[in-house]
């Protein structure tokens, strides 16, 4: 049977007429990686605080590791680690001395701290670096560091908030790879992010908005159950005048289009059904006098299912 | 039609003196931006596109080499350039005590339009930027993606022929960052500017004309985004082995596999030959108890092109190095 280490109910937070989460309810097993997915003021980083202790919930409740975050956070959190946005290091310590604040801060005994240190400072890959002060390392190297200090005390489960903001792509995949090193060991991962191409990294994805988790599945599954429509990939030989007449015809209804962007030089546009509208596309290109060289129904992106995952919920 | 350049550098070179010594932040860029093209600049962190766009823009002096904005010198044309070209910077912060109206009054006034130019051009900005019902709402309690809307509003005051972004959706979620290109797109196919974004974003990449990755102060490729994902090697299988660790020099070490990158808890193999590779390196997986999931063949995106071009490069600079302390 599989072991939940975060369970969370009908889980609510208002402030004053405002309910920033709103009866939030799912299980994350141990040695999950758990993603979250929603845009800014969604109600994602309200709802890690409610399940670090930080704020108490209006309603519904929530256990983590078996604790009540509510009532027991003290005893909690030697057991639970937290990276935020804004990686708190200090900019003027060390690697190596950021490692020891923290450790010290969590109660490691001295030949705890010296193991750890050596433990992160290689996950970290910041051998040689040690001496180096944070302030003067790469994006890469600060964000390892700072995922190393929030385990520093060898936490079963970790939130991490938009832990890769502002990283290239390269630093967030070794990134990741520590994140799946972790999971492999047990720890239970949290963790929400802005990349859709992180998302799918994910073993279960939640769709947030507004306070809501209005879809809860494994990439793949999402991408078949919450997509309305089909997109088109449309290639032609002037795109910017096809994307006028394209956004002129969804304008005046003449053809069903929910979205319609430039990428490159092809359109994404989406439609209710991929057979039924490729040859009507098509045509209406043709009639304006652009040349269309193919029309293609590609699969939905991430991003693609969540815009039209959270758009559905709106109408 | 001729291609009409727009922004142009040759041999562009950009030193900064440290304490550390001198390091070179650009180093011998040639680049040219038609009119009308959305040009993205990708590249890992400190490779130079942040220095790159404020050389060109006129904003730090440059140290060696030509570049133009519509024909005017960076360094000695800025004043025309300015009229011309909008820029929103990196982490750029409106003032957050005004509201809207006050802000695109405020870059109205210090790019010189006037009151009536004003009253006619801010309502259309606004309605454009979807920020019609917002006028009166003070900056700082705007959203994060209202706020970039607000910018690229802001820097169309004048009305510039072309807008150098930098980071522009930096921190924005996805649902506003597609909104922010989607006036990008629109901008492109309805009035024609020329767009030159830096992103940190490889699906923001996906939406320009033309994409260049620079490292190490270099421009070293410039394409299309569909060419520049041609230039992966071979073909792509995906999978998730049951023990990554043990899975990857295994994997790395076969016949016809070019290359090798992880992704969470999966594997993305280049090779040459897809179901020939496929069953040797499900059959050596398996003879070491390794369990392949869900192999399948899938098409690379502009991260893994990135990826494999900046891994090669940093290959290319080991054997390389030995050559270079020669001279």
């Amino acid at each position: 049977m599989d072991e939940y280490t975060i369970v969370v109910e009908n889980l609510t937070k208002r402030f004053g007429d405002f309910t920033a989460v709103d009866r939030v309810s799912f299980s994350v097993k141990r040695g999950e990686v758990y993603g979250w997915l929603g845009p800014n003021g969604a109600g994602k980083t309200t709802t890690i605080r409610m399940l670090l202790g930080l704020l108490k919930p209006s309603g519904g409740q929530a256990r983590v590791l078996g604790y009540d975050p509510a009532t027991q956070a003290k005893a909690m959190q030697a057991h639970v680690g937290y990276m935020s946005q804004l990686f708190t290091l200090y900019k003027d310590l060390t690697a190596a001395e950021n490692i020891r604040f923290y450790g010290q801060a969590y109660g490691l005994n001295r030949r705890a701290l010296r193991q750890r240190r050596d433990e992160i400072i290689e996950m970290a890959g910041l051998q040689g670096r040690e001496r180096e002060l944070t302030a003067n390392l790469s994006g890469g190297w600060k964000q390892r560091l700072a995922l190393g200090c929030a385990i520093v005390h060898r936490p079963q489960v970790v939130f991490l908030d938009e832990p890769t903001a502002g990283v290239d792509p390269i630093s967030r995949r070794e990134f990741w790879e520590l994140i799946y090193a972790m999971a492999k060991g047990g720890v239970t991962v949290l963790v929400t992010t802005h990349y859709m191409d992180e998302a799918e990294l994910c073993q279960r994805v939640g769709f947030i908005s507004e306070g809501r988790l209005v879809a809860l599945d494994t990439p793949d599954r999402l991408k078949q159950t919450q997509m309305r429509g089909h997109v088109l990939e449309i290639a032609c030989g002037d795109s910017e005048a096809a994307m006028r007449a394209l956004q002129a015809a969804r304008g005046s209804g003449q053809l069903p289009l929910d979205d319609v962007a430039l990428y490159g030089a092809q359109i994404h546009a989406v439609v209710p059904d991929a057979e039924a509208f490729r040859g009507p596309v098509a045509d209406l290109l043709a009639a304006q006098g652009v040349a269309v060289n193919a029309v293609e129904w590609i699969a939905p992106t991430l991003e693609d299912v969540f815009i039209s995952s959270v758009k559905g919920r709106e109408e | 039609m001729a291609y009409d350049i727009t922004i142009s550098a040759q041999g562009l070179v950009k030193r900064f003196r440290t304490r550390r010594g001198v390091v070179t932040a650009v180093d011998g860029v040639d680049l040219q931006v038609g009119r009308g093209e959305t040009f993205g600049l990708i590249g890992p962190d400190g490779a130079g596109k942040t220095t790159m766009t404020r050389v060109i823009l006129g904003l730090l002096k440059r140290t060696a080499g030509q570049s133009s904005i519509l024909g005017y010198d960076s360094m000695r044309d800025t004043f025309a350039i300015r009229e011309r070209v909008g820029y929103i910077a990196q982490q750029f912060a409106l003032p957050g005590d005004m509201t809207v109206m006050e802000n695109m009054c405020f870059f109205a006034d210090v790019q010189g339009v006037d009151r009536h130019e004003q009253r006619q051009r801010i309502p259309e900005l606004l309605e454009f930027a979807g920020l019609t019902r917002f006028t009166g709402r003070i900056a700082r309690q705007l959203s994060g993606g209202m706020k970039k809307k607000l910018a690229l509003a802001c820097s169309l005051v004048h009305q510039p022929q072309v807008l150098m972004l930098d980071e522009p959706t930096l921190g924005v979620d996805p649902v506003s960052r597609r909104e922010f290109w989607n006036l990008l797109g629109n901008l492109r196919a309805e009035r024609g500017l020329t767009i030159l974004v830096c992103t940190p974003y490889m699906d923001e990449a996906e939406r320009c004309s033309r994409v260049g990755l620079m490292y190490g102060g270099r421009l070293v490729a410039r394409d299309t985004p569909a060419a520049i994902k041609k230039t992966v090697p071979g073909r792509l299988l995906e999978f998730t082995p049951s023990d990554l660790q043990r899975a990857v020099p295994l994997v790395a070490r076969l016949d016809g596999v070019l290359e090798v990158q992880t992704y969470g808890q999966m594997l993305h193999v280049f090779v040459d030959k897809v179901p020939k590779r496929r069953r040797e390196i499900e059959g050596v997986l398996a003879g070491q108890g390794i369990a392949c999931a869900g192999m399948r063949e899938i098409e690379a995106r502009m991260e893994e092109a990135f990826i494999s071009l900046v891994r090669r490069r940093r290959e290319g600079e080991w054997t390389s190095t030995p050559l270079s302390l020669k001279t």
